[in-house]
């Protein structure tokens, strides 16, 4: 069902912008940029979530926390430079500065919630850290929103420029988006090497696998732990500032959303893998970008009848092969194009209003498919044999 | 008469061959003995029987229906009781409602029931109360008096061990697969226990297939005894036969043996 | 505890440990911190207003006082790290350990108040320094402060000694003088229905607080209350509770719930509107509790998109029965006695077990975090949908839908305006729920929930239905709800879709744990507590001035009651035991000892 609709609305949105109507290419580009953008930050944060699903087998929900709070602080920190006159005047140095606050400030809280709230409970029954970092998530959302106030901070505006487009392979891109990216690409290779090469990552794959196994190898496993949410939270801070470079707005509530998709993102990818998060962000960027406008707007897309009847055909052909082949995965396509077919003569269409509205439907609609249907992720879990279903 | 009929049982799990072609039979009233090395695929044998895996090819018949597929909920109401290797009771529950609960698919009573107090309501809890005291009394005085409101995580090995068989007796079955019922007891315990099992048959007329890997335990009470070796069976007969069979000997200590006495 | 056996055979004084000062340190900037994050939210600023006694205690210093009494406790007690006995080793690292935080505040106070911080933290400004410094100074201040601060923690050492009669005696003491003087609304409701007013006027002095000398009088009485206390703990008594004769315990039990009855009956006759409406609202956050509790407690899924149903029945009932809705039929309103009545419940009841079984069919088979986590999307999705423009002609959108008639008893009208009809309709539905819950526990049904929440593979080897069974839970918590909804409707006159965020699925959550999870009275008592004082997301509480901070104390609630008490504060028995298990072993294990001779068991 969920196909047929992508596919209606994919082609249908095509076939709108072809005939003058929906999105220009233009459009498109820029709808595709920034979703690769956004996406990186989200993967980012995946990560945080996948590795600590990885290593203590419970979804750490005040992780979108310690974005915020890394980006609130990053802000104080941008705005005193700003004061200063710093922020323009050597903008590369602020930024850094203000970079290193966030990651720092991320990681700090990060390791404080493990020390305080999570460690004491390493041995209980999974409920209850889950329970627990729910109540620190709202603890932190509501003593920032006490401390500084509810009101949204504005980051002072990059210089111009940095925010003019920059050409790029054709595409037109704001010089931010650029930065933002390459932040990420940074800080994903810095995390895959430590991960991959160092004996500290060696020592977190190993606790992430069995920890009483790692403990009896030699491991100090409170240590890794304690570097698993310092990674998370300094890559959290790094997604703070882009937060703060593409959308310039914090406030208390920044977390909440982004740590939902970003965790949504986590399990696409497969959790505890962590190039899967990456791309399980990437993914989820994109989609959030392309989807509403992509899929619901080409749902009112007229189908032309003469294409409909050959839908229909193809589509009949494709139920009947597939059952044959026995392959699932082209029957259900089968069924999706008879589904197009049928609508197709029937002149049906979906007209939504008020689309953007919806984007935060899609995302919470792909966090509920895919948990529902493919908990595994895209790239398969690594999880130790207790954490698994 | 065969009340378990299997044939061609094969279960790969993502390359390894857990059952590569199994066939076997119990009938009514037989104690059937599995054994085999470790690895040899026998608790996947149970797995399989009762319904947590399908397996990839092969039928199983129980009382000539087709179980292979079927939830584990579905196959304990046909008919078959299992116990687990490592104890899995519901530790925070009491011995008596252990046993009460394992009794679910024998009664009926729904939400309409429980709300309005119906008289059939409370005449089932009674039965099932009171057949729950019937079942754990088979145990003598291990598991009676004070026992019933105790948490099973309270209870001593064995008695756990006991309780195990308790719940999957008040499960009313026709066929009870009991998993490894001795591992970790001390001789007298196991005595005791061996007596249990032929009591099982004996007095309540089940039929029983049992894994084990203490020998003493196979030779006093089994009719039968299967032996397993990488998901295949390599040998079939009585104890005496079968330990003196020299694919088991090799199977277990991996070369020929001239060993005479087993 | 790591004693040596050489400790533990000594005589209690032989041996006094050493104060361990890296402990009162840390505690000592602990408890500074704390005091001085108090100050930064804004809660002493806040809350000054509120007096306890009159004129010198307000609420606001209240809430900075308590830190270093407890903190001095804390450093004194004896834990992994400083085994030992009892002794003046716990007054003196009390009376350090408090001025070490009267010394961090006083630093923080001098901060304040030379730098302007309000650019960041919004509440640290003049107004707050002149509250902290009394108005004298900043070095006198900071005298004042180290010197209490160095008192209260000598008072947390020493009870920390203090045998348990003293303890029990300040305790109640406290507890009542703050407990009198935040009740005040309720007592002057109960006094001036009962025409007695002068009793309330003789306690309260007149901007609020007790009067000094009603403190003294409540103090020394509830000391002397406290001095007829046989002692024991919470924890004692509770194990007591649980080993008694089930015939008394059965006794108990009827005499608590024909008193609850008639306190159900004739208080809200005597309590004001303001207190009745509050009450009215505690009890739909009992209805839902109580659902969610069959959910979460008895189940075991963590569905954070409970709201949603809640969500559901409140729109049915509006689309069904408010004219301005595209469905409206004249004449259906939530009359009980009418046809168009029955016929409204009984369509909220399909679609609430509509609901039910469509989210929670994909999910059942999910493990917990994930069950979690897309409940929340569910909910989210739900409410979106329902605030979208897409749907508005059928649910309004964001202006949501008004003009909700209210309900009726025949031809008596039950008015949504009328605090005390609405009081009696919800206590009506929360008897319900109760009752149902009730039966619920100790049936096939409830054993069948209990064993699949230990061990769902062995659940489903004993017959039981695991996918069956979930869904039967979620389908009544669903229901739960969607009645809640639906009278909620009524009460209000018109939804909107900002009544149901996900704040409220972890409010209810936060009640069902806190009061104990799979526990009725616990379910109840969370929701008097937290609701009836601190008040509900849009709701106040009697409390009202802790209206912004209510939040942050459910989060800092949820993580301790998490860590100190799982189990909630009246728990379910069985509930208890699974927490504390090694606990339970060895008192088991002790009645075993003690009747081996009688069986000669194994």
């Amino acid at each position: 069902m969920a196909i047929f609709i992508i596919i209606w609305g994919f082609v249908g949105a095509i076939a709108l912008g072809a005939q003058g109507e929906g999105l220009s290419l233009a459009a498109w580009r820029q709808l595709f940029v920034a979703g690769i953008a956004q996406g990186a930050m989200y993967g980012l944060l995946a990560l945080g979530y996948s590795m600590v699903y990885g290593v203590l087998g419970f979804i750490n929900f005040a992780h979108g926390e310690v974005f915020m709070v890394g980006a609130i602080v990053g802000f104080f920190a941008a705005n005193t430079l700003f004061d200063a006159g710093l922020w323009e005047s050597n903008f590369i140095l602020s930024i850094l500065i203000v970079l290193i606050v966030a990651m720092a400030t991320s990681t700090f809280t990060a390791v404080l919630i493990e020390k305080i709230a999570y460690r004491p409970l390493r041995n209980a029954p999974r409920l209850i850290p889950l329970i627990t970092s729910i109540g620190i998530s709202f603890f932190i959302q509501n003593a920032v929103q006490l401390l500084v106030g509810p009101a949204v901070k504005t980051y002072p505006a990059p210089p111009t420029w940095l925010s003019n487009p920059i050409e790029f392979l054709g595409f037109r891109v704001p010089g931010t988006t650029v930065l933002v990216v390459v932040l990420a690409l940074t800080s994903m290779t810095g995390l895959w090497l430590f991960v991959e090469r160092s004996a500290t990552g060696r020592a977190m794959r190993a606790v992430a696998e069995d920890k009483e196994i790692a403990a009896l190898m030699g491991i100090n496993v409170d240590r890794v732990i304690i570097t698993t949410f310092a990674v998370g939270g300094a890559m959290a801070g790094v997604a703070g500032l882009m937060w703060a470079i593409m959308f310039r707005g914090v406030s208390f509530i920044t977390g909440f959303l982004p740590g939902i998709k970003a965790f949504t993102a986590a399990v696409l990818g497969g959790i505890g893998n962590m190039a899967g998060a990456m791309f399980g962000g990437i993914l989820l960027g994109l989609f959030e970008g392309l989807g509403p406008n992509v899929v619901l707007r080409g749902l009112a897309w007229q189908i032309p009848t003469a294409l409909a009847i050959v839908l229909l055909v193809v589509g009949v052909v494709s139920i009947l092969g597939g059952r044959a082949l026995n392959r699932s995965g082209i029957v259900v396509l089968g069924a999706a194009t008879v589904l197009m077919g049928l609508v197709g003569v029937s002149g049906f269409t979906i007209v939504i209003p008020g689309l953007s509205q919806l984007k935060d439907v899609v995302a919470f609609t792909a966090l509920v498919l895919v948990l529902i249907f493919k908990p595994g992720g895209l790239f398969g879990e690594r999880l130790s044999k207790e954490d698994r279903a | 008469m065969p009340v378990l009929e299997i044939t061609n049982l094969r279960k790969n799990f993502g390359g390894v061959k857990a059952l590569d072609g199994l066939d076997f039979h119990v009938d009514k009233g037989e104690i059937v003995s599995v054994i085999g090395p470790n690895g040899a695929g026998k608790t996947s044998f149970f797995n399989i029987i009762t319904g947590y895996f399908s397996p990839d090819e092969g039928h199983i018949l129980f009382n000539d229906v087709n179980i292979a597929g079927h939830q584990p909920h579905e196959i304990t109401e046909l008919g078959i009781a299992r116990t687990f290797q490592n104890v899995r009771l519901f530790p925070n529950m009491t011995v008596l409602e252990n046993v009460m609960v394992a009794q679910h698919c024998r009664t009926t009573t729904g939400i309409f029931g429980t709300l309005l107090n119906t008289p059939a309501f409370r005449r089932e809890e009674r039965e099932i109360e009171e057949r729950a005291k019937e079942v754990l009394a088979f145990f003598g005085k291990r598991l009676r008096g004070y026992r019933w409101d105790q948490p099973a995580f309270v209870l001593s090995y064995a008695n756990k061990r006991r309780l195990e068989i308790a719940r999957a007796m008040a499960t009313m079955p026709e066929l009870i697969l009991l998993d490894e019922p001795t591992a970790g007891m001390n001789p007298m315990e196991t005595a005791e226990l061996t007596d249990l099992i032929r009591q099982l048959r004996d007095d309540r007329g089940y039929t029983v297939i049992l894994i084990e890997h203490e020998m003493r335990v196979v030779r006093d009470v089994s009719d039968r005894v299967v032996v397993l070796d990488h998901g295949v069976k390599i040998a079939e007969g009585d104890y005496k036969t079968v330990s003196h069979d020299p694919n088991v000997i090799e199977a277990y200590l991996g070369r020929p043996s001239e060993a005479h006495n087993a | 505890m790591t004693h040596t056996l050489e400790q533990i055979d000594a005589p209690a004084s032989s041996t006094p440990s050493p104060v361990d000062w890296s402990k009162v340190q840390k505690w000592g900037v602990l408890g500074g911190l704390t005091m001085s994050f108090i100050a930064a939210i804004g809660m002493v600023t806040a809350l000054d207003q509120r007096l306890i006694i009159s004129p010198w205690l307000s609420l606001g210093f209240l809430t900075l006082l308590w830190t270093p009494v407890v903190f001095g406790i804390i450093a004194a007690t004896e834990d992994a790290e400083t085994p030992g006995v009892a002794g003046d080793r716990d007054v003196i690292s009390g009376f350090v350990t408090g001025p070490l935080s009267g010394l961090f505040f006083a630093f923080f106070i001098v901060i304040i108040d030379a730098f302007d911080l309000t650019d960041i933290f919004r509440n640290l400004g003049p107004k707050l320094v002149e509250l902290l410094t009394f108005g004298r100074g900043v070095g006198v201040a900071a005298a004042l402060w180290i010197i209490s601060c160095g008192l209260l923690g000598l008072l947390g050492g020493t009870l920390k000694i203090a045998p348990r009669k003293a303890r029990s005696m300040i305790g109640a003491a406290a507890m009542s003088v703050v407990g009198v003087a935040l009740l005040e609304i309720i007592v002057t409701d109960i006094t001036q229905g009962l025409r007695i007013e002068f009793v309330a006027d003789w306690i309260y002095a007149l901007n609020g607080g007790l009067t000094p000398a009603s403190a003294l009088v409540i103090a020394a009485g509830s000391a002397l209350f406290g001095l007829r206390s046989d002692g024991s703990t919470l924890a004692e008594r509770r194990l007591e509770r649980m080993n008694l004769d089930p015939e008394v315990r059965f006794r108990k039990n009827v005499v608590a719930a024909v008193l609850t009855i008639l306190a159900v009956i004739f208080l809200p006759m005597i309590l004001g509107g303001l207190t009745n409406d509050l009450l009215a609202n505690v009890g739909l956050f009992i209805l839902m509790g109580l659902g969610l509790n069959i959910v979460v407690g008895s189940a075991g899924l963590l569905d954070l998109g409970y709201v949603a149903f809640f969500a559901v029945g409140a729109y049915t009932t509006a689309v069904l029965t408010s004219p301005l809705s595209p469905f409206f039929t004249p004449g259906w309103t939530l009359n009980f006695f009418s046809l168009e009545g029955a016929a409204v419940i009984t369509i909220v009841l399909i679609m609430a077990v509509i609901a039910g079984v469509l989210v929670g069919t994909p999910v059942i088979r999910l493990r917990g975090d994930y069950l979690a986590i897309v409940t929340l999307g569910f909910g989210e999705i739900i409410r979106i949908l329902f605030l979208s423009d897409w749907l508005a002609p059928y649910f309004g959108g964001a202006q949501g839908i008004t003009n909700v008639p209210s309900a009726g008893l025949g031809p008596v009208e039950i008015r949504g305006t009328s605090s005390q009809a609405m009081f009696y309709l919800i206590a009506a539905f929360v008897g319900a729920a109760i009752y149902v819950a009730w039966r619920l526990q100790a049936s096939r049904t409830g054993r069948a929930w209990t064993a699949l929440r230990e061990d769902e593979d062995a659940a489903e080897a004993m017959g039981i239905n695991t996918t069956a069974a979930k869904l039967t839970a979620f389908v009544i918590g669903a229901i739960f709800a969607g009645f809640a909804g639906m009278i909620f409707a009524v009460k209000v006159g018109s939804i909107f879709p900002s009544s149901f965020k996900l704040l409220l699925s972890i409010i209810i959550l936060v009640i069902v744990i806190v009061g104990g999870m799979g526990s009725i009275p616990g379910v109840i008592i969370g929701a008097v507590v937290l609701i009836g004082i601190l008040g509900g997301p849009t709701q106040q509480g009697l409390l009202q001035e802790f209206g912004q901070f209510k939040l942050l104390i459910y989060g800092a609630l949820l993580v301790v009651m998490m860590l100190k008490r799982p189990e909630g504060l009246w728990p379910n028995v069985r509930r208890q035991r699974e927490l504390h298990q090694d606990e339970m072993s060895q008192d088991a294990w002790l009645m075993e000892e003690s009747s081996q001779d009688k069986d000669g068991d194994s």
